[in-house]
């Protein structure tokens, strides 16, 4: 493999990385305040795009509005959706909850596919980051620039929000514990919703960047990402938003360099993602960042 | 033994249903008996997933995978070998399984036990995880092992799968084994065993400090549910009489695990009701998909309604009647009784005696 | 000397950073009732924990009679004979009062998912000796009218007095009982003390409690360990415990 070759998988690797990363960290703060695996969240992911393809496609906006109009649409989707499927669930047993998420994951699934059709819809990427920019031999598309730019932007802020504000403050007491944090006077409904919203507002700007790198759309697109960036952020270490970030780089580096480098398990791929899973859980539940939770008897 | 009025009853509604049984599979026609045995195989399948949700409270959603475990290992070994040559047009099978061909009741129990020792393996070092953890582990070994069967060319025939497997699934094999099933369970349920079972279920750390080997009750719980499943597996295989790997996807267990949630997770009556009744609701709501045609405007098919249908009700039970249709409870004849004594009471609240009263 | 039944030589307990329990080294002989005091979170659960299997020690050793008990599986160590209550009741809130029961005598039934399934006739007679006996055990502490009940149908008191059945369903020959006398009434907790000392004699038990209620703890026990912060600071018969400087300050505060 030539130089170039390999800084091009490089490149890839990152933004998908990136993509994953992006995702991840909704997963992760979800878990971390609610102990949910919020199965629904790939579906989140494609909502938000198909919101921006409509907003240009429909609406004529140009690309910037298109995004925010998508970016809103799904924040506060994210937060109807814990309103709904899984706020009275609150004190039910945990299997409860996990069932409700699976069912709004199909409900929103096929909810697509009757508004939007099955069919693969095509988005139209915007001109400037359709570009292909050449570094001497190695050709790399603008957006594979983009992406990883955008992503740390985005989780700058998170991170700025979650360490140095009040309602960051807030997020992380009541991950460490939610009774306590009720005691504080913490409004823990409120904060959930926020969870929720900021969850959503990142995995549909994943959602919207992924629909510019690999423009094609379908109802079922957040499925398999949705499954792997869970993975990942088990693999970071869940509850940790470090982690979930750390794991998506993983994941997505791993699953670049793996088919380039052995093209023949490329039919093995999607394995490789659950194969890892099963290894941390045995081996280390917590993930490589993620911190040990006993249980009081 | 004395025959209490309610054992009288069942047996009358079990002789019953053997004559419906004797009379469907003379007198339906052959859609109709494909879904009504269907109804049988969905039995056996919520069946299974209730042993580890509902009874053991073991979060598993990989049942998909010992499903088809059981549907490949036991078509694998009823088709003929030149059955065999037709399907491996791409890569040959490899030698020692083209001509191996047993009769179809020995193959479908290696299937079970090929699916149970998969699940032995899986379930030693996966059942040490928590609930959620649990949930996504045994998600993953499903999706692994569909993989697997994907790309194992020689021995499966990859993503070509198997056709024309010959239909051995018929209406008495299924309902049969559909009623052993359920006997197997009843029986199960009411022993010291499956009272240990639940006493996992409802509080892991009590029952270990009362001396039940709780990790030994969750490996057997899990292993016996993989057996099952690889049973109803193999006969949906050779009912449709086709497998590929895209059958076995996580849909797949979400349907039984939808039909084990609405029949009441910890209920084999819920378990029974629900699949029949799911399972024919599925097929009669497929108009849902496809164009109608009502008196005055054509709809072109609407495909995804029935899920959004079915994925609503999922959710609608699971919010607010958690416990399901049966509530965790068992059919009985007094509940009839009871259902058809409220019923008599309200209708006389809505239409008052003669005379103005209400009694 | 009675035989020693239960002793623990040195336990540690340290989760993370903190230290539970801290050099724990306890001796309880044949037949006596000893209690384990404490302010809350001294680590006294966590010393039944830790006795019971739940938990290995950090460092240290558990020894039943003669026999190294130290991180045993938890089923196995109430198979040797040594059951327990729990501070917070852990009922199988599914089952009902006899089903509770039953599942302490599942040690004594012994025959596996086949035998059980199939209702063999060595698995009948098994069950059948089971509920008699679970039947006499209710019946013992007036609880044999509600046996078809749910278990958590019944009132607290009653709720706790069921735990204590199942507990001796798996025939102990020791038994821990983790602050059986929480939110009882003065009258309750005379009736918990004759059950006490009725549980030792009638069935022979070695008895081991947590106890938050001093009129009960003074009034059962042969001697006591006292815990602060995981320390042991004291250990004697109820009078000398009561006169113990180091309990009062421990209990009350320092001036």
């Amino acid at each position: 493999m030539t130089l170039a070759l390999f800084l091009q998988h490089i490149a890839n690797a990152l933004s998908l990385g990136s993509l994953y990363a992006l995702i991840a960290i909704g997963y992760t703060m979800v878990y971390g305040i609610l102990r949910l695996i919020n199965f629904a969240h790939g579906d989140v992911f494609m909502l938000g795009a198909y919101v921006a393809f409509y907003g240009t496609a429909l609406l004529a906006l140009p690309w910037w509005a298109s995004l925010i109009l998508a970016i809103l649409c799904t924040s506060l989707f994210g937060i109807g959706l814990e309103k709904v499927a899984y706020r009275p669930l609150r004190d039910s047993p945990k299997i409860s909850i996990m069932i409700s998420a699976i069912g709004a994951s199909y409900l929103i699934e096929n909810l697509a596919v009757l508004l939007f059709g099955g069919r693969p819809k095509g988005v139209v990427v915007p001109e400037l980051l359709g570009r292909v920019v050449a570094f001497g031999s190695v050709s790399i598309v603008v957006v594979s620039l983009v992406i990883p730019v955008f992503t740390f932007i985005l989780l700058a802020i998170l991170l700025w929000i979650v360490h140095k504000t009040k309602t960051g403050m807030a997020m992380r007491a009541v991950s460490t514990d939610v009774e306590a944090a009720r005691l504080m006077a913490v409004d823990v409904n409120g904060i959930v919703s926020f969870t929720f919203g900021i969850g959503s507002l990142l995995a549909a700007f994943g959602g919207i960047l992924w629909s510019f790198k690999y423009p094609q759309l379908n109802p079922l697109m957040g499925v398999l990402p949705g499954l792997k960036c869970f993975i990942a952020a088990v693999i970071g270490g869940i509850g940790s938003i470090g982690g979930a970030v750390l794991g998506g780089f993983l994941l997505g580096i791993i699953e670049i360099l793996t088919v380039a480098l052995l093209p023949t398990l490329s039919g093995y791929r999607d394995a490789f993602a659950f194969v890892l899973l099963i290894v941390v859980l045995l081996v280390k539940p917590t993930g490589l960042l993620g911190k040990r939770q006993a249980e009081k008897v | 033994m004395k025959l209490t009025k309610n054992y009288r009853y069942s047996i009358v509604a079990l002789v019953a249903f053997a004559i419906f049984l004797v009379l469907a599979n003379s007198f339906f026609d052959a859609f109709t008996l494909r879904v009504f045995n269907l109804c049988a195989i969905y039995v056996i399948l919520a069946l299974s997933l209730n042993l580890l949700n509902g009874f053991t409270g073991l979060f598993s959603l990989g049942h998909s995978g010992f499903m088809a475990v059981g549907a490949y290992v036991c078509a694998l070994l009823t088709m003929p070998p030149e059955l065999k040559e037709m399907n491996y047009f791409l890569v040959p099978i490899v030698p020692f399984l083209k001509n191996l061909t047993l009769p179809f009741i020995p193959a479908l129990l290696l299937g079970g036990l090929a699916a149970a020792f998969v699940g032995f393996l899986i379930g030693a070092p996966v059942l040490r995880l928590k609930d959620d953890y649990l949930a996504i582990a045994t998600l993953g070994f499903s999706e692994i092992i569909r993989v697997l069967i994907t790309n194992a060319q020689t021995i499966t025939n990859g993503a070509q799968g198997l056709k024309g497997l010959p239909r051995f699934a018929t209406t008495y094999a299924v309902w049969i084994t559909a009623g052993l099933v359920t006997l197997f369970m009843a029986l199960l349920m009411r022993s010291s065993y499956g009272r240990a079972m639940k006493a996992v279920r409802d509080d892991e750390l009590a029952a270990e400090a009362m001396g039940v080997n709780v990790f030994k009750v969750k490996v057997t719980s899990f292993t016996v549910s993989s057996f099952i499943a690889g049973v109803g597996g193999a006969l949906l295989g050779h009912m449709i009489t086709t497998i590929d790997p895209k059958m076995f996807t996580f849909l797949l267990t979400f349907n039984i695990l939808l039909i084990v949630v609405l029949g009441g997770t910890g209920s084999i009556s819920g378990s029974v009701i629900a699949a029949i009744g799911v399972t024919i609701l599925m097929e009669a709501l497929r108009f849902l998909d496809e164009p109608m045609n009502l008196i005055f405007f054509r709809t072109e098919g609407l495909p995804g309604l029935r899920m959004v249908v079915f994925s609503l009700m999922l959710m609608i039970v699971v919010i607010f009647r958690q416990r399901g249709l049966m509530g965790g409870k068992e059919f009985s004849w007094d509940m009839l009784r009871d259902a058809g004594a409220a019923l008599a009471r309200l209708g006389r609240k809505i239409r008052p005696r003669k005379g103005g009263r209400n009694v | 000397m009675s035989e020693i039944m239960l002793s623990t030589q040195g336990i540690v307990m340290k989760f993370g950073g903190l230290t539970a329990v801290s050099d724990l080294n306890i001796e309880i002989g044949k037949n006596e009732i000893v209690g384990l005091i404490g302010p809350n979170g001294a680590g006294k659960t966590t010393a039944f924990n830790v006795i019971t299997g739940m938990y290995s020690p950090t460092s240290g050793a558990v020894r039943y009679k003669t026999k190294d008990i130290t991180g045993c599986k938890p089923h196995s160590i109430t198979e040797l004979g040594i059951a327990r209550t729990f501070q917070n009741i852990r009922l199988f809130k599914e089952l009902s009062v006899l089903e509770n029961v039953l599942i302490g005598c599942h040690i004594g039934i012994g025959t596996g998912i086949f035998g059980a399934t199939l209702h063999l006739p060595a698995y009948r007679k098994r069950e059948a000796e089971a509920r008699t006996f679970a039947m006499e055990l209710l019946s013992q502490v007036g609880l044999d009218g509600v046996a078809r009940e749910k278990a958590t149908s019944l009132p607290y008191g009653k709720q706790r007095r069921l735990e204590i059945v199942r507990a001796l369903a798996t025939r102990p020959t020791m038994l821990l009982l983790d602050e059986p006398a929480a939110g009882m009434n003065p009258q309750e907790s005379r009736e918990l003390m004759d059950l006490i000392h009725r549980l030792r004699d009638e069935f022979d038990l070695t008895i081991f409690l947590i106890e938050h209620h001093m009129q009960v703890v003074m009034g059962v026990c042969d001697h006591m360990y006292v815990l602060d912060y995981g320390v042991t600071i004291a250990h004697g018969d109820p009078a000398s415990i009561q006169k113990n400087q180091k309990v009062i300050e421990a209990y009350l505060g320092v001036e």
